[in-house]
């Protein structure tokens, strides 16, 4: 759906995005009728521990279509979006320990308490303004954005490309990992922010608050999925496409590869960071774990499940993902592992497409011949595309 | 949108002059002098490495020489642009390997090489205007591709792609085209389509082909250069060239 189209004839053509969206006007109107207006002792009854992990399955959702969007569109294999993920999460934390206020253990009403406890006296000069929503609400962008932004201006203008970039990712958001597990960083160290009390007013711990926090992550979820898909459907999105298939082709046309790179590697760290921006209030707790390299790993074996270059595949298979962590962690704990790792390579070897794959009708978008198409996504990326090897 | 032939313009003549290019010591082009006039479509046979490919590399400057002159027209020294300028003020290379956007459509191919802002910003908000559209099925029913129009490009056969490579050419509105070895690994069909594909190129655009396929380049070529040791050895029709004792010793009698 190229920018300025109207949207439901757009949508029409697009049914995997209507079934999408679809699903999530329904999400919407049934998850609070469900949990608000239905008694708890009903078997229709929706529980707030299932309500907060439908919030955090659509979370999970907005980041693998942050990273299908670079990976599945322009061929950048990123192993750090979990950084960008927790950077939002991170913004929108400080605001929440903001709102604490004299609630805090230790009472006092501008310092968190764990700078209480570090025996600071006055809050860092980068806490100044997250009190306030309207300034902490463009910071949950422009965090992950700004730094997706210097990172990606240096990467892709040295042509970094394959799998060094995805490298250097991955050391990116490990760097930010051990930053932020220090105290001396100002982000309460290895303990994070938790202990949340309201937002914007509301009650943190309100099933009305949970509720407005699940559909608010609803409708991010949507409009980031149409932002995308205006992204992907217009020429820079065939642009892109070229460039994930020939680079120095594209180059040779005239195109500037790296500014195209930035721009999306950028447009993909914001979708991402407010992600993690809605995911914090919802599980109530940001800690430096959050950039851990495994969580980047699992977010690119979604994209890998769903469907790479689908976007709707993306969702799916976060969702997927995450239903069956959820059932195996509870029910065979020590077994999620294995499981995860084997459902990796099955998916590898015998459905390149993903699960998208096998839905009739989506080759078009997903091809899987050709020495370096989407369809061998893991191969093909991890370093032994031709294009990599020639540089 | 291409505008009137190059000759109504004065359509512009490429000369190189004395131009050396060494490699460590070895001479990829010694001295070449050559002159392609506007809407001429000039053949350049030679053995490997008689530096018809660094003859190309110094047209599109890719590679710099150590001494000699390229000009295009009057007014446009070649050797003070970088590669894209090169591309601005006409000149468009096709290499011997297609290399076509495979997972998009023949369509999808020729407008992504359409000339215009190819910023990133514009590109986002961006449609093909119609006459746009028109020039992109004009230029597919030059290359042949009418019918193939929402093919993926990876699916074509090899002639084909070539084919679309030269129509990815065209969009850009050049006026000297450089092809290097357009039909090798083509059927005889293939061939004759691309012999009658290039001769209807050359009303209005200058091409330059290199090519080892003989029978080929007597089918299309009015005027051959023959290289040798990246100097010329002969030049001349067909007929002529053929008939050159010293081009039958390095080349034809081989």
């Amino acid at each position: 759906m190229p920018f300025g189209r109207p949207l439901l004839p757009a949508m029409r053509q697009d049914r995997g995005g209507a079934v999408l969206l679809a699903g999530l006007v329904a999400l919407s109107v049934l998850v609070p009728l469900l949990n608000l207006a239905v008694p708890p002792g009903s078997p229709w009854h929706l529980s707030t521990y299932w309500l907060t992990l439908l919030g955090k399955y659509l979370c999970f959702g907005m980041l693998a279509l942050a990273l299908d969007l670079i990976w599945g569109y322009a061929g950048i294999l990123s192993l750090g979006h979990a950084a960008f993920f927790s950077l939002g999460g991170y913004a929108m934390g400080m605001y929440l320990m903001r709102q604490i206020g004299t609630r805090g253990v230790y009472g006092d009403p501008v310092l968190p308490d764990f700078m209480v406890f570090l025996n600071w006296h006055s809050l860092p000069w980068f806490w100044t303004g997250f009190n306030h929503f309207w300034f902490a609400l463009p910071m949950m962008a422009l965090a992950p954005g700004g730094l997706a932004f210097v990172f990606g201006w240096f990467a892709f203008r040295s042509r970094v490309t394959g799998v060094y970039l995805s490298i250097i990712t991955q050391a990116l958001s490990y760097a930010l990992m051990l930053a932020f597990f220090r105290n001396d960083m100002g982000f309460g160290g290895n303990n994070g922010f938790t202990d949340f009390k309201d937002i914007l007013g509301w009650d943190l711990h309100a099933d009305r608050t949970r509720v407005a926090l699940f559909v608010v992550t609803a409708v991010a979820l949507a409009v980031s999925y149409l932002v995308c898909r205006a992204v992907v459907d217009s020429r820079a999105g065939r642009v892109l496409r070229a460039i994930r298939d020939a680079e120095s082709r594209v180059r040779f046309l005239g195109y500037r590869v790296e500014s195209y790179k930035l721009w999306v590697f950028v447009g993909s760290s914001v979708i991402a960071g407010l992600a993690g921006a809605l995911y914090v209030p919802q599980v109530g707790i940001i800690n430096p774990s959050e950039f851990a390299p495994i969580n980047s790993i699992e977010a690119v074996i979604w994209v890998a499940v769903g469907g790479r270059g689908t976007l709707i595949g993306a969702v799916a298979g976060a969702v997927l993902v995450n239903y069956a962590k959820t059932y195996f962690t509870g029910a065979l704990p020590e077994v999620w592992l294995y499981a995860l790792g084997a459902l990796f390579i099955g998916v590898t070897l015998f459905l390149p497409r993903g699960f998208m794959g096998l839905v009739p009708g989506t080759a078009r978008l997903i091809p899987a011949d050709g020495p370096r198409g989407a369809g061998r996504p893991i191969r093909s990326e991890l370093g032994v595309s031709a294009e990599g090897k020639a540089k | 949108m291409s505008g009137p032939p190059p000759e109504l313009l004065g359509g512009k003549a490429l000369t190189l002059t004395n131009l050396t290019v060494s490699f460590d010591g070895f001479k990829a082009l010694d001295g070449l002098t050559l002159t392609v006039e506007p809407g001429e479509l000039r053949c350049i046979i030679g053995p490997n490495g008689a530096g018809k490919t660094t003859m190309m590399d110094v047209i599109t400057g890719r590679t710099r020489p150590m001494s000699g002159t390229a000009r295009f027209g009057p007014a446009i020294d070649l050797l003070t642009l970088s590669e894209p300028e090169i591309v601005d003020v006409g000149i468009g290379r096709k290499f011997q390997k297609p290399t076509v956007f495979e997972q998009l459509t023949v369509f999808e191919n020729l407008e992504l090489s359409l000339w215009g802002d190819k910023s990133f910003w514009r590109s986002l908000t961006t449609r093909l205007r119609s006459s746009q559209r028109d020039y992109v099925d004009d230029i597919l029913a030059v290359i042949g591709l009418a019918s193939q129009r929402e093919t993926l490009a990876g699916t074509l056969a090899h002639g084909q792609k070539q084919w679309l490579e030269i129509g990815m050419l065209l969009m850009q509105e050049p006026e000297l085209l450089l092809v290097d070895e357009p039909v090798a690994g083509m059927t005889p069909q293939e061939t004759d389509r691309t012999a009658e594909l290039l001769t209807s190129l050359k009303a209005e655009h200058t091409l330059i082909v290199v090519e080892h396929d003989m029978d080929f380049v007597r089918s299309i070529a009015r005027r051959v250069t023959v290289l040798h040791e990246g100097r010329v050895l002969a030049e001349g029709d067909m007929s002529q060239v053929q008939n050159d004792p010293r081009v039958i010793d390095v080349y034809l009698g081989a």
